[in-house]
């Protein structure tokens, strides 16, 4: 597959680290090693360089600097925010309120809750994947001690209305988490607007490096910690600081708040074209998720009676970078979860493909994914037994 | 994650599509992960002389219907029902453990096929050995993103 074109269309999964990023993240590897705790020359450099990341950070989140503490992704920060929250909070109660389509990283914690004497309300979704806010509100009891509900959905795209639950949130004085970790770059990220406590963010969904995550704590919210050690993060988050990936963090959050209207506009053309062109050239289609709330750079179609993980071979085979909900590739053999909350068929589930697009993608890219597409999609259907009795029932 | 081989029948599987009137057929499900393979097969003189396969799976689902319809051709029908998913992973090289039941749907498959052709003779149709094949194991979650 050589001198072949790759098209990367998993920004949901990981993005590249941008240029500039690494360039920021070098330095911090390479000459200013110090420990931030230490006092001598190189470990100010590292501790001056951890705060101005932590500015940048609360700069594009509308926060104060003494809001943001460093984590090691999304997965640590869900974990923090969540039972972190429960703990502090259990002697007021022992509910909270999340949804069925959150990423396992919420979904995960609150079930080990439940075993610790947590109860905890999966809200539906709409067939689009949005919570109802007015659900959320029902779900409250003198018990609820947290709300959960992520901003948008890692695999169908969905945009939580967050702003309208945290104020229902508000009026009930139950703490409020959103797990924002598809969204920060990708629409403007206002934690006071979004009225939410805790917000979760990962930098290498936004072109920043992996194990690099913060948690945005409102002032005055004191969920228990989840690391215990040394006294970093005003001790609230033990472990010496992961310097080069704080710092990468930083650069990478302020490339991602600069004119995010702007640098998304062409990512939402691209996703727009492209949507339309599936849907229209290759029958059987469907798009899951909803047409207008939705993340810039994200397209779910199903495509009826194939399966996703064959899709994603063969498309790979062509260079394309992509990932599908189907059962196949999950690992536990169940389709997703998220496209089972929005009511999909099992084998519609199975036929799933997700393609985010992000900021290096080119006309030449949405060209090579329409070249290749179609005749993938022929190839695994013109072996799929389904697609074989529809159209012997067409013809009879 | 797949073996060469396996991604070889994937890539270039033999024996797609359905064979006109044939002999016997077996439709089999997956309960597993949902789902389904049809193996068609001719059959002359007791000896399969043709199969084919259509599949709605993964690769090592379309990969072990390539490869068992291959190992099954020119085998007399005894022969054939003793292709066992085991047969058919090995043959592929391997499949990883969360894959070992899309060979399981093929040797069930066959089975099926066979006794299809047997019941439309009139002879009794054949009875699985219970407890010789393995069910999948249990792998380990893949992480979503
Ligand atoms: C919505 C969501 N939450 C949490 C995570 C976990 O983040 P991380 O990979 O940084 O642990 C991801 C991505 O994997 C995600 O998409
Ligand atoms: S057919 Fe579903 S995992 Fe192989």
């Amino acid at each position: 597959m050589t001198g072949q074109r790759f098209v990367y269309m998993d920004h949901a999964a990981t993005t590249q680290p941008h240029p500039d990023v690494i360039a920021a993240m070098l330095p911090y590897l390479r000459d200013h090693y110090g420990n931030p705790s230490s006092i001598y020359g190189i470990a100010r450099d590292a501790r001056e360089a951890v705060e101005v990341a932590r500015q940048k950070t609360a700069a594009t989140l509308g926060a104060g600097p003494e809001e943001i503490y460093f984590t090691a992704g999304g997965t640590e920060s869900d974990n923090w925010a969540i039972k972190g929250t429960a703990f502090a909070q259990r002697k007021k109660g022992n509910h909270i309120i999340t949804s069925a389509i959150e990423h396992h990283a919420v979904l995960h914690t609150c079930g080990w809750l439940e075993k610790q004497g947590f109860t905890v309300t999966y809200l539906p979704v709409d067939g689009t994947g949005l919570v109802n806010p007015s659900d959320v509100e029902r779900a409250i009891t003198e018990k609820t001690i947290l709300i959960t509900i992520m901003h948008a959905n890692n695999e169908i795209g969905t945009i939580e209305p967050i702003a309208e639950i945290g104020k229902i949130a508000q009026e009930h004085s139950v703490t409020f988490h959103t797990d924002a970790v598809q969204v920060v770059g990708a629409i403007p990220v206002n934690v006071k607007e979004l009225g939410v406590d805790l917000l979760s963010l990962s930098a290498h969904k936004f072109y920043g490096p992996k194990g690099a995550g913060a948690l945005y704590i409102r002032g005055g919210r004191r969920p228990d910690s989840l690391l215990h050690g040394g006294g970093q993060e005003r001790k609230k988050r033990a472990g010496t600081e992961n310097v080069a990936g704080i710092v990468g963090l930083g650069k990478a959050i302020e490339l991602a708040g600069t004119d995010i209207p702007g640098r998304t506009a062409v990512i939402r053309a691209y996703r727009d074209q492209l949507t339309a062109w599936i849907l229209a050239e290759i029958p059987h289609t469907r798009l899951n998720g909803h047409a207008v709330q939705r993340l810039p750079g994200n397209i779910n179609i199903s495509f009826a009676f194939i399966e996703g993980e064959s899709m994603l071979l063969l498309l790979d085979s062509f260079g394309i970078a992509a990932s599908t909900g189907s059962a196949c590739t999950s690992g536990s053999l169940e389709p997703s979860h998220v496209l089972m909350a929005i009511g999909l068929p099992h084998e519609i589930a199975h036929g799933s493909l997700r393609l985010t697009l992000g900021e290096e993608n080119t006309p030449e890219d949405i060209a090579h994914v329409q070249s290749v597409l179609p005749g993938v999609v022929s190839r695994l259907r013109e072996m799929s037994p389904l697609y074989q009795k529809m159209k012997e029932q067409r013809v009879s | 994650m797949y073996s060469k081989k396996v991604m070889e029948h994937f890539m270039n599987p033999r024996n797609v599509g359905a064979i006109e009137n044939p002999d016997g057929v077996g439709e089999v499900g997956n309960p597993v992960c949902g789902d389904i393979m049809k193996i068609y097969i001719r059959v002359e003189d007791n000896r399969i002389t043709d199969a084919k396969f259509m599949t709605f799976g993964c690769g090592a689902a379309i990969a072990s219907s390539s490869m068992a319809t291959e190992l099954i051709k020119g085998k007399t029908l005894e022969e054939a029902w003793d292709v066992t998913n085991t047969a058919v992973a090995e043959a592929l090289e391997g499949l990883p453990p969360v894959k070992i039941h899309c060979s399981l749907l093929a040797e069930e498959g066959i089975h099926m096929a066979i006794n299809d052709y047997r019941q439309k003779k009139g002879l009794e149709p054949w009875v699985e050995k219970k407890g010789t094949h393995h069910t999948h194991e249990e792998g380990k979650e893949a992480g979503d993103s």
